[in-house]
């Protein structure tokens, strides 16, 4: 917490690649640490597959529970276009976790829209510090597609040095009991993951 | 106890249960729904859902009035639909405390409108509290509870977006007794005839000076002195954290929980002792008026926008003379536009169903749409509807439209398309209408057996209601029938067979007069449903696939065009409906699932 007295998170995706499970887990571990924490999503909508955001701050004393643009310290795309949908809300020297898995959305299905090539280059001449987490890929390994969310959290965990709570713990408290022993697996495999 | 994470939803029912509420009734609504959906949750709460607010506040109101602690819960556009009984319980006060919940919803996230509820307040002349985080919601629920009871005035209890979806520690207290009050009759109370409604406006405007004054000193308004007292800072709600955020301990503070009445005295002391008064509120200029009527002159709207929600980025821009730090590299070279992704009809969804058939026939037919999921039917490649108002507004609407476009010679047939929880809402006066008025007008219910848009609630159609109890469940069919429209107008078809659902829609548009259209076929995220359906998907036939692209104008996001093939690469996203089957006129697409 060097010098600011708070941090912002942001985390953003399509509707079902379970961002609020990521945020919620994330939020109690980091108020198990001791810091006062607001989380905010924006949610209402059932359907799947809009895009969605929860924004998580936390510090000694939290205040707005919303993360404006240029504010996020540190973005985490889901999805490689959400994180160009979203890159302006980071802040100038703020963190860019990206992954690279595409999910077209419909204007891209039916061709009235067009997915956006070499989205990873582009960001990365204009982001000082982005890194690629190819989570969904190793939760594909996994065999278990749903887990990328938990790969992503134990990636942040490591990222953010953040190592002291009962991650573990929480992520088999908080994930249904039939997908508990993947997802501590992809948890695992997320805080171990090399990110270029 | 330990502080948990809870949204303001959450806080508002572990309050609600710690003030000892035993009747809550809501119409859900984002962002209000979880409230219900948590306090069910709790013991000795009876909690229910009304077809629509007007009923759910009556049945609190009813519960007031017998001596029960009772809770309202709605969207802020719930407020319209039961202004009626809010406004007339200001004059008859209550027996058990009543608090109405509104969640209004600034930046229109889920909404039609971004209306401020506060200006209710005055109108309804009931007292009003404003919590501005999860903690407040629990402890001025509570509050509000007790000002009920003590003054005899429901009590408005006005929320926001980001209050209610947003999570922060909260301490939970211990519950108090759901205590019942005697139920005494008394009519010079309750029963609002013209003499006793004179009588009682008297005594209403009394009640509200007695209140003010109260106002001036109750803890729920409070000044926060700061380093300094250049600048003093009026606010209310989540402008409240905004604010703070952005001008921190060197402002001093005026933060208003107890926001109806305003309390002039306070506002006085607070104005006096600060050299540049600034009202920080998000939506109309309901604090700064008052300010203003006290005779200070403050900054307030001329910078904080009126429209859409407030951020801290917002303030200061607004305020400080400092651009907000941009997450860029300078000189940065332009980056590629990220595609739309705006909210869809999910796969195998039963509405598509609908909207497919009825775009067959768009030569003949004008749609009049209504508030739930069919909505984004509007969008392309469906574009089912030409408008669509408010919930209910679709049946009765399109009695006027159609008769105006006949004046003008249109022979197009109008279909007027909401869901069975609108049906159930606001939908049936409509209907009633259009049969007794002979109106040319198809009205078609979209029956997929629950409230689906705001997250799966139950309507008077299903069988168990919020606790999980079973209940009668109320028969669309029957309700239609018993307006008196003859058998051969009303048909009930199954959304996913194109060909009978596009029967009925032909046979509704040779027919002059009302016609009733039920497609019925129930959602596909509800849990039994879901689970029916794994493990059925619909695949292509690349060999007898020509990419003629009808598929792609059912608009499923099972489908995609992808590397110039036309594929269904994902069996799990989709259902297996069928829909695209009996679109393709190459008959390239079949069942690949386990067809049961
Ligand atoms: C007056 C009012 N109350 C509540 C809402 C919130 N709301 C939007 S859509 C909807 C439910 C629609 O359910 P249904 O008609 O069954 O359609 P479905 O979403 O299931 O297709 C509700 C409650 C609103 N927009 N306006
Ligand atoms: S939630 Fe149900 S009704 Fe709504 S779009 Fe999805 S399938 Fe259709
Ligand atoms: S069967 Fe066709 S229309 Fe139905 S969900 Fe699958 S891809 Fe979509
Ligand atoms: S409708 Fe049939 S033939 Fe035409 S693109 Fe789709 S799958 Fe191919």
């Amino acid at each position: 917490m060097s010098g600011r007295e708070e941090r912002n998170i942001l985390l953003v995706g399509v509707g079902g690649q379970g961002t609020i499970l990521t945020s919620k887990i994330l939020s109690q571990g980091l108020v198990d640490l001791g810091y006062d924490v607001k989380m905010s999503e924006i949610h209402g909508m059932a359907q799947r597959g809009g895009s969605v955001s929860t924004q998580i701050k936390y510090g000694r004393k939290i205040y707005a529970p919303n993360i404006g643009p240029g504010e996020a310290d540190l973005l985490v795309a889901f999805e490689k276009a959400e994180a160009l949908r979203w890159f302006p809300w980071l802040r100038k020297g703020g963190i860019l976790v990206l992954d690279p898995r595409e999910i077209y959305p419909v204007p891209v299905l039916t061709g009235a829209a067009t997915y956006p090539e070499n989205v990873v280059e582009s960001l990365s001449a204009v982001v000082e510090n982005l890194r690629v987490a190819p989570a969904a890929k190793v939760a594909n390994e996994l065999g278990s597609p749903r887990s990328q969310n938990m790969v992503l959290l134990g990636a942040l965990v490591s990222l953010l040095g953040l190592e002291g709570a009962a991650w573990k713990d929480l992520v088999a408290r908080f994930v249904p009991p039939k997908a508990r022993d993947v997802n501590l697996l992809a948890f695992e495999r997320g805080a171990a993951l090399v990110m270029r | 106890m330990k502080p948990v994470l809870l949204s303001g939803d959450e806080a508002v029912a572990r309050g609600a249960h710690e003030a000892g509420c035993a009747v809550a009734a809501a119409y859900p609504g984002t962002p209000s729904t979880e409230i219900l959906e948590n306090l069910a949750r709790y013991e000795n709460v009876w909690c229910q859902w009304g077809s629509n607010e007007k009923v759910a506040l009556e049945i609190a109101l009813g519960a007031s009035i017998g001596g029960a602690r009772a809770l309202a819960a709605m969207k802020h556009v719930g407020l319209n639909v039961a202004a009626d009984p809010l406004l007339s319980m200001g004059y008859a006060g209550v027996n058990g405390g009543l608090v109405v919940v509104s969640a209004d919803d600034p930046g229109c996230h889920s909404s039609q409108n971004e209306q401020d509820n506060r200006l209710y307040a005055p109108l309804a002349k009931v007292a009003m509290v404003e919590p501005s985080d999860s903690e407040e919601c629990r402890t001025y629920i509570r509050a509000a509870f007790d000002l009920s009871e003590a003054f005899d005035t429901p009590v408005l209890f006005r929320m926001t977006t980001r209050v209610c979806h947003s999570k922060s520690l909260v301490v939970p207290g211990v519950p108090r007794d759901p205590a019942m009050k005697p139920y005494v009759r008394n009519t010079g109370k309750f029963a609002l005839l013209p003499t006793v409604a004179r009588v009682r406006h008297r005594l209403v405007e009394e009640k509200l000076l007695a209140l003010e004054e109260y106002a001036n000193t109750s803890p729920l308004n409070r000044i926060e002195w700061g380093t300094s007292r250049e600048v003093g800072i009026i606010t209310s709600g989540i402008a409240y954290q905004h604010a703070r955020e952005v001008f921190g301990d060197g402002a001093s503070y005026l933060k208003l929980g107890l926001t109806f009445p305003l309390p002039s005295k306070l506002i006085r002391t607070f104005a006096r002792s600060v050299s540049r008064l600034y009202v920080i509120e998000e939506g109309e200029p309901y604090l700064e008026t008052k300010v203003r009527l006290l005779g200070f002159d403050c900054i307030g709207k001329e910078l904080v926008p009126l429209c859409g929600e407030l951020d801290a980025g917002i303030l200061r821009a607004a305020f400080l003379p400092q651009p907000s730090p941009a997450g860029q590299k300078e000189d940065a070279p332009a980056l590629p536009v990220a595609p739309p992704r705006p909210p869809v009809l999910c796969a195998g969804c039963p509405h598509r169903g609908f909207y497919t058939a009825l775009g067959k026939r768009k030569k003949s037919v004008v749609g009049v749409g209504d508030i739930g999921c069919y909505g984004l039917g509007v969008n392309p490649p469906l574009e089912g509807f030409d408008y669509s108002i408010c919930m209910g507004s679709s049946f009765s609407s399109a009695i006027g439209f159609s008769r105006a476009l006949a004046q003008s010679g249109d022979a197009r047939k109008v279909f007027a398309i909401l869901g069975d929880s609108t049906f159930f809402h606001s939908g049936i006066p409509g209907l009633v209408d259009a049969v007794h008025l002979g109106a040319n007008v198809c009205c078609c219910i979209l029956d997929n057996r629950i409230t689906a848009m705001t997250g799966h609630q139950e309507t008077p159609g299903t069988a168990r209601d919020l606790m999980g109890n079973e209940v009668v469940p109320v028969d669309v069919v029957a309700l239609v029938k018993a307006t008196g429209l003859p058998e051969e107008r009303i048909r009930v078809v199954d959304p996913l067979d194109l060909a009978a659902t596009g029967a009925a829609m032909d046979e509704a548009i040779a027919a002059q007069g009302p016609f009733v259209i039920v497609s019925r076929r129930p959602c596909v995220l509800l849990k039994d449903v879901a689970k029916s359906l794994e493990g059925q998907w619909c695949e292509v036939d690349q060999k007898l696939c020509r990419q003629c692209r009808q598929c792609l104008k059912i608009g499923c996001p099972a489908i995609a065009s992808k590397e110039g093939r036309i594929v269904i690469d994902d069996p799990v996203l989709c259902t297996g409906c069928g829909l695209c089957m009996q679109v393709c006129p190459f008959g390239a697409i079949r069942k690949g699932g386990s067809v049961r």
